[in-house]
């Protein structure tokens, strides 16, 4: 496919030596910039917290009592806000990271756990239990439906993951291009399934299952941000060990095997992976879409495409994308607040189709 | 010299299809061992059962006396290197990435190496050039210095290896087709075992000192190049006509007539 080599440059020799140049500085500097957009995140919203008053809101400063002000602003911070940014991140790491290590696996850039299923069938999964744990069906459980959503588009996301492999898996081998496929025919499954489900529900199911749907950090709590961090823990260790072998996976399966790699063992790993971060990040956020094609296909033109820098850039420029786009969604309709997948959509639809554009008019050179 | 890998009766099958039969081979340490033969006939096949990626229906593969199926794959890299037909990159990499994938996990010790295989296949001044942005030849021959990476990072570790080779000179012009040729065939003189699936059959005799001919999936000749390269030989394996001439050095050369087609005398193989 055409757009898969398409990051030619105009001058490629000279961009190589800007890329290594880009590399060497890239983790430091994309952890500066977070630390600036989470600051600018603190001071940013309906309570504002001007930057003078930050240190004490923090409990940096302690010079005896706390003035009313200040324990506002601390109650603000420690327990709306910092959850949120910290959920936020987090959330847009395991975005970032699942789809980097998706178009590693598909050896394609437009690849995304949204375009096999995964996300989908979370999002059923979570619609599901709006409905159930409410009114006609199981309204008893409805004070749950704050527990449950999260597990249930968790087990969702699993859920198809483990069919998608059972499909596309066979005598120990599993077929990438028929995981492709049948990720494609469970997503119009699912998508019928929340259909159906939005079919049946009444006005405020429907309320919820739409706003979940659009995909929203509102939610976020320590709770939350506690459930994420081990699992965004655990995906950047294993991120270090799958790596090379990514790497290698871009010669194609046979050409990885030569080269040392166990490449069954890569996929199940990478789709177990996907699966989990995917899962994870979706039971938290709802569905955020485009965060996990566009952070990867912005730092190949970068930094390169080499996975073992790849993909914890992805974890830090997903957490400043979407910090600064959640800061946005929570402030411009003050005190309202706008879905932030509404954004991460309008923001991220045209920066792709622009990368498109103009990787075309390289191909036709 | 002892034999590096060894086929005994290899065959495969996919669904009611033979796509290779009963194959036996022996290539031994400082051999380069060509095999030709029409399109269909099992080449490949051949050479991705010798490089462990397919298993047998039936048959086995022995590597330095080893079953091959015994090998984990990173053991399998240090033993053999494979440069397959096609190779399609997607992502950015630069040359000398793609060079460095062959070091394995020591990439900071195969400086020297990544240095000289790509003088040797004449990249060096397209180091940092994205592979994507060079020609076809230019890529295979990228591709080439990172198998020859692979191989010698794994001769310092194990000793004298095994290359193999899936029509190496597809695509490239003649200079760079006598280029590779003949830097597979300075490994095998250093004791590496080469076996290359060569289309050009002068190449083929010049540069192997051993000619494998398959036909329909089952051997149909094994030997020196003077036994096999013969006209009746050419004929009932390719199906055309062709005069075999002796260049001023002795060395055979194949030189076609015609394209009619010859009803084939299976009995002389």
């Amino acid at each position: 496919m055409s757009v898969a080599t398409g990051t030619k440059a105009h001058n490629p020799r000279r961009h190589a030596g800007a890329r290594k140049r880009s590399a060497s500085v890239a983790i430091p500097l994309l952890l500066a910039v977070l630390a600036a957009t989470a600051i600018v995140a603190l001071t940013v919203g309906a309570a504002g917290i001007p930057l003078s008053r930050l240190p004490a809101a923090l409990g940096f400063v302690r010079d005896g009592a706390v003035d009313a002000v200040t324990a506002r602003d601390q109650l603000v911070l420690w327990s709306i806000r910092i959850p949120r940014i910290a959920a936020t991140a987090m959330v847009a790491g395991l975005l970032a990271a699942a789809g980097a290590i998706m178009q590693g696996l598909f050896r394609n850039p437009l690849a995304d756990p949204a375009l096999v299923g995964v996300s989908s069938g979370g999002a059923l999964a979570a619609a599901a239990a709006i409905v159930f744990t409410d009114s006609r069906f199981g309204g008893t459980l409805r004070f749950l439906q704050t527990e449950l959503l999260p597990l249930a588009a968790f087990a969702g996301s699993l859920l198809t993951t483990a069919i998608l492999y059972g499909i596309s898996s066979r005598a120990g081998r599993t077929s990438i291009a028929i995981f492709l496929l049948a990720g494609v025919a469970i997503t119009a499954i699912t998508n019928a399934g929340i259909g159906l489900l939005v079919f049946i529900a009444d006005d405020r199911q429907l309320r919820d299952i739409t706003f979940w749907l659009l995909g929203s950090m509102s939610g976020a709590t320590w709770t939350k941000a506690a459930a994420l961090a081990p699992v965004l823990a655990l995906g950047l260790v294993a991120c270090a060990f799958i790596a090379r072998g990514l790497d290698l996976l871009v010669l194609g399966e046979a050409d990885a095997f030569h080269g040392g790699v166990d490449v069954e063992r890569l996929k199940r790993i990478s789709i177990v992976m996907v699966s989990a971060m995917t899962g994870v990040a979706v039971s938290i956020s709802g569905v955020i879409g485009f965060v996990g094609i566009v952070v990867p296909h912005l730092l190949r033109l970068v930094i390169g495409p080499a996975h073992r820098l790849l993909l914890p850039a992805s974890v830090l420029l997903g957490a400043i994308l979407m910090v600064g786009a959640d800061t946005l969604a929570r402030t411009i309709v003050a005190p309202a607040e706008m879905p932030i997948g509404i954004l991460t959509a309008a923001v991220g639809a045209p920066v792709f189709l622009g990368i498109l554009l103009r990787q075309r008019g390289l191909a036709s050179l | 010299m002892s034999a590096v890998i060894e086929a005994h009766a290899l065959t495969k099958r996919a669904g009611r299809a033979t796509l290779l039969d009963a194959v036996d081979l022996t290539v031994t340490a400082g051999e380069m061992v060509a095999i030709i033969g029409p399109n269909g006939a099992g080449k490949s096949t051949l050479l991705r059962l010798l490089s462990g990626d397919l298993r047998p229906s039936q048959g086995e593969v022995r590597l330095k006396q080893r079953d091959i199926r015994s090998f984990t794959p990173r053991e399998l890299a240090g033993h053999r290197a494979m440069l397959s037909q096609h190779v399609n990159v997607t992502f950015p990499f630069t040359v000398e990435e793609i060079v460095l994938m062959g070091a394995g996990d020591r990439p900071r010790e195969a400086g020297g190496l990544v240095d000289a295989a790509l003088h040797e296949v004449g990249l060096a001044h397209f180091r940092e050039r994205q592979l994507p942005t060079l020609s076809g030849g230019e890529q295979q021959r990228a591709h080439f210095a990172r198998v020859l990476v692979q191989l010698a990072c794994g001769e310092v570790a194990h000793g004298p290896g095994l290359l193999l080779l899936d029509e190496p000179t597809s695509s490239l012009d003649l200079r760079h087709q006598i280029d590779l040729v003949e830097a597979a065939r300075r490994r095998a003189t250093a004791g590496t075992a080469v076996i290359a699936i060569l289309h050009d059959l002068n190449l083929a005799i010049r540069f192997a000192d051993r000619l494998v001919v398959l036909n329909g999936g089952r051997l149909a000749a094994d030997g020196p190049r003077a036994d096999v390269v013969t006209r009746e030989t050419i004929r009932d394996i390719f199906e055309i006509d062709a005069v075999v001439h002796q260049a001023e050095d002795g060395v055979p050369y194949v030189l076609p007539q015609s394209m009619r087609a010859a009803p084939p005398s299976r009995s002389i193989l």
